[in-house]
């Protein structure tokens, strides 16, 4: 009789089977994930303070969605996070198709040049907008909603264009030039060619691109810090001066939202694209 | 039946900066006919193959379809399509997709594509595969799609490159008639790049050998295995045993090659009408050696006793290769040059005929060698 799988012994590869390992992922996913969740815990606290727990309560989430400050807070992290991710994945796109398709003097060095952003600490990117927005590009700031988060918009798209460009470029290394042949050998023009089979293979690539694009920008403290003006708070630098004023659970159920917001929003891109975000990520 | 050419190749030159990869081709390829362009890699044939389809553009010369140049036309503008090396399968989109792809961007209407995106489908033998998605299906089946692909647009030429190279032995086999069969059917003029001799001298009905970027031989696959024009061609098609040597005599009907890697002159019951003197090549076979063990049957005791003008040499087995259906018998002979011989197992006992350190005569018929003036 064959033993049920259940009760055999670890094979020799079954790393996961054995204690040890089973032990070290239990404490990476502590170490990860606690924080995370204490925090949307005491998001539903009764009391003030934000460290004891005294019962369950709604109350913060109420509290907070009726607290004008965070809600346009928030309005404008979201709305700064949709255009410049959307113009950062244009962007980045055609970046990446430009150093993938076509060879040009100092493009090495241009290449270099990309990673920059990435690079440079957020600090020197921060000091570095600050003194262009007001030496260089003063932004004006009696502008109407929503052009007064232009200089803030334009600061993000200059980071995160970068690793759009970066993962659609890593994506378009694994395109088959057969492809595009074999369209043009059928009938298809350059612009068919380009949105028939160079767009559905850099797709998961846009994804994964839009959606660091969007995180980085909805997330972002330093640079954010110090291109916004008093009419232009964003959501982290609101709960910033929140926590350092009155910490309470409101800043809480507001982060909570916002983790729920984004965890849901990489679901359905993972979702609508089977997998591929993770692969095109993963630089494959 | 005159046949009507289709394509021609008029002085074709190719350089990719010092690199000429297609040096100075003319070449003209007849309707209907199924053909190959065979050489090594880097002899410049996939480059002419996809001078044809149009990318890569001629550095000289003129190409020819139906009489008119077509070297600046672009590739989406040509009347003909092709099968890639790697299928060039679109992955995300369904077979029948695919299939109809080409008709899509030629504005054909909705039901005239599914109908001919059908028959193409079922001509290729994937009916009833239309719904699924490239990565559910076998490199066979994705090579019958790209197949499919490339035919429903009825193209004038239906160009392939390497088709059979990665497909494994047995389905490379069937895939080779099935090919041929698929050709004869639909009528269109085939194009086959292989570096595969056996592919090609199995499928089609006129090959060009290229070595270099130059066009070596065109012939039909039996004209280019026994009547090869060059050491190059001999050599590359199929096995041979070469030896160098002199033409000393040349009559219409008689020749003797004078050679010292073997101990006999060859003799040819045919004129060579080359140069008297002149340094020839003489390309034996191997299935045309036939092995005699010494002593019997009509096979002489010693050199001695054989008869004047015959190709008689004697020699001694250093190798032997069982292949099953025939065996492979590397023999050593004076001077210690090898010479291959193939001999076919006829019995179920032949392979036991002949053995290691055997001494054997070799003998071949005076119409056998082919004589090689380059």
């Amino acid at each position: 009789m064959a033993q049920s799988p259940t009760k055999s012994a670890p094979g020799p590869l079954e790393y996961l089977r054995r204690w040890p390992l089973r032990l070290w992922l239990t404490a990476v996913l502590v170490y990860l994930y606690a924080p995370l969740i204490s925090l949307m815990v005491f998001s539903f606290n009764k009391s003030r303070a934000t460290i004891v727990w005294r019962g369950f309560t709604l109350d913060w989430y109420g509290k907070a969605f009726t607290d004008s400050d965070l809600v346009i807070a928030f309005a404008n992290s979201l709305t700064i996070a949709a255009v410049s991710t959307i113009v950062s994945t244009v962007l980045g796109a055609l970046t990446a198709l430009l150093l993938w398709r076509f060879r040009f003097p100092l493009k090495t060095i241009f290449e270099g040049a990309l990673g920059l952003p990435i690079v440079v600490p957020e600090i020197c990117m921060g000091v570095a907008m600050l003194v262009f927005f007001t030496q260089v590009m003063p932004w004006p700031t009696n502008l109407a909603w929503p052009l007064n988060l232009g200089a803030i918009i334009i600061s993000h798209i200059s980071f995160s264009f970068s690793f759009v460009a970066i993962v659609v470029r890593g994506r378009l290394a694994s395109f088959n030039r057969e492809l595009e042949e074999a369209a043009k050998d059928l009938g298809a023009g350059e612009w068919r060619v380009f949105w028939d089979v160079l767009v559905p293979h850099m797709a998961p690539g846009l994804l994964a691109g839009a959606l660091l694009a969007f995180t980085l920008s909805l997330d972002d403290f330093v640079i954010t810090f110090f291109t916004s003006g008093p009419d232009t708070t964003t959501f982290p630098i609101l709960v910033y001066s929140m926590v350092r004023f009155s910490p309470t659970p409101e800043v809480n159920a507001a982060s909570t939202i916002l983790i729920v917001l984004t965890v849901g929003l990489t679901a359905f891109a993972l979702w609508i694209s089977g997998g591929d975000v993770v692969r095109a990520e993963a630089g494959d | 039946m005159t046949a009507k050419t289709i394509i021609r190749f008029e002085n074709i030159t190719k350089r990719f900066g010092k690199v000429i990869a297609v040096d100075d081709v003319s070449l003209s390829i007849n309707e209907g006919e199924f053909f190959a362009l065979l050489g090594p890699s880097g002899c410049g044939k996939t480059t002419l193959l996809r001078m044809l389809a149009g990318f890569e553009t001629p550095t000289e010369g003129r190409i020819l379809i139906d009489g008119q140049d077509i070297s600046r036309i672009p590739p989406n503008k040509r009347p003909v399509n092709m099968v890639f090396q790697s299928y060039a399968v679109f992955p995300h989109m369904s077979v029948a997709d695919n299939v109809g792809y080409g008709l899509l961007v030629d504005g054909v209407a909705r039901p005239e594509r599914d109908r001919r995106v059908e028959e193409a489908l079922a001509l290729v033998k994937l009916d009833g595969y239309g719904a699924r998605k490239p990565d559910q299906l076998s490199g066979g089946q994705r090579q019958r799609v790209a197949l499919a692909r490339a035919l429903v647009k009825r193209p004038r030429v239906l160009l392939l490159d390497e088709p059979l190279s990665a497909l494994d032995a047995k389905l490379r086999e069937a895939m080779r008639s099935e090919l041929a069969q698929l050709q004869d059917k639909v009528g269109i003029t085939f194009i086959i790049v292989t570096h595969d001799q056996d592919e090609a001298l199995a499928m089609a009905s006129r090959c060009a050998v290229m070595n270099r970027g130059l066009l070596q031989q065109v012939a039909t696959p039996s004209d280019l295995y026994e009547f090869p024009n060059s050491r190059f061609v001999a050599d590359f098609i199929g096995q041979v045993n070469m030896f160098e040597g002199r033409l000393a005599v040349d009559e219409p009907d008689r020749a003797v090659v004078q050679t010292t890697e073997l101990p006999a002159p060859v003799y040819l019951d045919h004129g060579v009408s080359g140069a008297r003197d002149a340094t020839v090549w003489v390309a034996l076979r191997p299935e045309k050696i036939e092995l005699h063990k010494r002593g019997e049957g009509r096979a002489p005791p010693t050199m001695d006793d054989a008869p004047a003008d015959h190709n008689v040499v004697p020699g001694m087995i250093k190798h032997l290769t069982y292949l099953g259906s025939e065996s492979v018998y590397d023999v050593e002979i004076a001077g210690g040059r090898m010479v291959r011989a193939l001999r076919t197992n006829l019995t179920r006992w032949d392979q036991e005929d002949f053995t290691w350190d055997e001494p054997v005569w070799l003998s071949w018929h005076a119409c056998s060698p082919a004589v090689l003036l380059s």
